[in-house]
């Protein structure tokens, strides 16, 4: 995390990159469609890395052409959860991929305090280490 | 020019634009010739979508010198009697619409009733809400559309769904264009029981009824597009039908026409097997002969008249209804 300012989480595409505006997200998803992907949007407050499971905004968005409408989506979830990552997901159903081609995040907290470097001592006075985001120290739904 | 004009703020004086360079880049021209190429008749309706071209043209235009533009709201009506083209315009609609740059995707959702309405409590939303997001960036097509008001019951989840689509008519309308379509008069009785649509929607289009003529140049397209022609003697012969039909009680104009057209294929199929040839040439493959559609009932002097006369809800024999016997199509296919 030393080399991210502000400790922004880094997963999925473009997130090293400043936040990606309504345009480009339109276009990102454009291009999703265009090879029949189907969209879908997520949110969580426990950005874990290894925390794959995040909550559903709505179904999955299957059969649509264009992205404005997976765009009012997106809005729909930053206004129902402002405060959370908000991740977009196209899934790629075609035999042999059947896993999600893209993901980026759409949304992130106003603050990001980062992870916490935990260090467990094991057996024989070895160290295991882990991270652990200063977020998840309060109960789900009162984190950032 | 007026030498007294002063332009508005931000548009330095003397701007020009140019028409005919706007007119040539849109390929407007293209798509409007097409639509008059394929389109038998329909005056009112080819002269609105000009007009409407006109329109989005100019804003363009006004965009590019730096005046105000506000996208116009282009939800549609398209009312008329069966078979007088509304879907095939719907379809133009579209990719007009598209390649004028109002609408990204010119792709057309075709959705009725069942679509839209769900069928227990908070079950219709997200189905309305999904079809709407299908559609954006393109063009909803909601035939039928009064099916969606149920006045008679009033626990109907109707309502609900016209809530939603207004809302959606009114903040997407960038997005997204709604044609609602259906019969005049029953149109009429829908917009009556929701102002709110009627006044939502820009343009009223009302689809005329075909002229004999009109029909017959149909015929002859659907003919040369299924690969068939009319021998000269059926010219006259199909002149006559389309005279005698149009005044039977459901005429359904073009969709007459092309199940009368089925029919005739039907017996032009026939009359080869019983003709007993082995070799048969291309030409008797697709021509169509007079007593191809001779045979009709509607020729039948004695059975025709008497049945339209006497019963008009039968309108000429059970043979003669406006439903295809079957789908000859794939069955029996005309040679390329």
């Amino acid at each position: 995390m030393m080399t991210n300012y502000g400790n922004r989480i880094t997963q999925g595409q473009f997130s090293f990159l400043p936040d990606l505006t309504d345009a480009q997200i339109l276009a990102q998803l454009k291009y999703a469609l265009d090879r029949g992907w189907a969209v879908n949007i997520e949110y969580t407050d426990d950005p874990h890395p290894r925390n794959t499971y995040w909550d559903m905004y709505g179904l999955p968005m299957f059969d649509l052409r264009d992205p404005a409408g997976i765009l009012r989506e997106i809005n729909g979830c930053r206004s129902a959860f402002p405060n959370s990552y908000i991740r977009v997901t196209a899934f790629d159903s075609t035999r042999g991929w059947e896993t999600p081609r893209m993901s980026f995040i759409v949304n992130r907290p106003r603050h990001e305090p980062g992870f916490r470097l935990v260090r467990e001592e094991a057996a024989g006075r070895r160290i295991r280490y882990t991270i652990a985001p200063y977020a998840t120290d309060k109960p789900e739904g009162e984190r950032y | 020019m007026n030498a007294a004009f002063d332009p508005p703020d931000g548009v330095p004086p003397g701007t020009q634009a140019d028409l005919r360079a706007a007119y040539e880049t849109s390929q407007v021209g293209a798509v409007l010739d097409g639509l008059e190429r394929d389109l038998v008749g329909l005056a009112p309706v080819k002269t609105r979508i000009r007009e409407i071209a006109a329109l989005l043209l100019v804003d363009k235009l006004r965009a590019g010198v730096g005046l105000a533009t506000s996208a116009p709201t282009l939800h549609m009506c398209f009312t008329g009697n069966p078979g007088t083209g509304k879907t095939t315009v719907a379809v133009r609609m579209a990719e007009i619409l598209a390649r004028l740059g109002y609408l990204r995707g010119g792709h057309l959702v075709v959705a009725t009733r069942d679509d839209l309405v769900g069928q227990y409590i908070g079950h219709t939303a997200p189905k309305t809400r999904e079809v709407l997001r299908r559609a954006m960036g393109g063009v909803l097509f909601i035939d039928e559309a009064y099916y969606l008001y149920r006045p008679e019951n009033e626990r109907d989840y109707g309502q609900e769904a016209i809530e939603i689509l207004l809302q959606a008519m009114e903040n997407e309308r960038h997005d997204l264009v709604v044609i609602l379509a259906g019969y005049k008069d029953r149109m009429d009785r829908f917009f009556q029981s929701n102002p709110g649509m009627a006044s939502r929607i820009a343009h009223h289009i009302d689809f005329p009824d075909y002229t004999e003529e009109e029909l017959f140049a149909i015929g002859e397209r659907m003919l040369g597009a299924m690969q068939y022609r009319f021998a000269p003697a059926a010219v006259p012969a199909f002149r006559e039908y389309i005279a005698r039909r149009i005044r039977q009680p459901r005429c359904a104009n073009a969709r007459s026409i092309r199940n009368a057209l089925d029919r005739a294929r039907l017996r032009h199929a026939n009359r080869l097997f019983a003709s007993g040839q082995a070799n048969l040439s291309v030409e008797a493959l697709m021509t169509i002969e007079a007593e191809d559609i001779r045979a009709s009932r509607l020729f039948d002097p004695g059975d025709g008249a008497a049945a339209a006369s006497a019963s008009p809800s039968i309108p000429d024999g059970t043979p003669e209804l406006d439903v295809p016997l079957f789908n000859t199509r794939g069955l029996f296919r005309a040679p390329a």
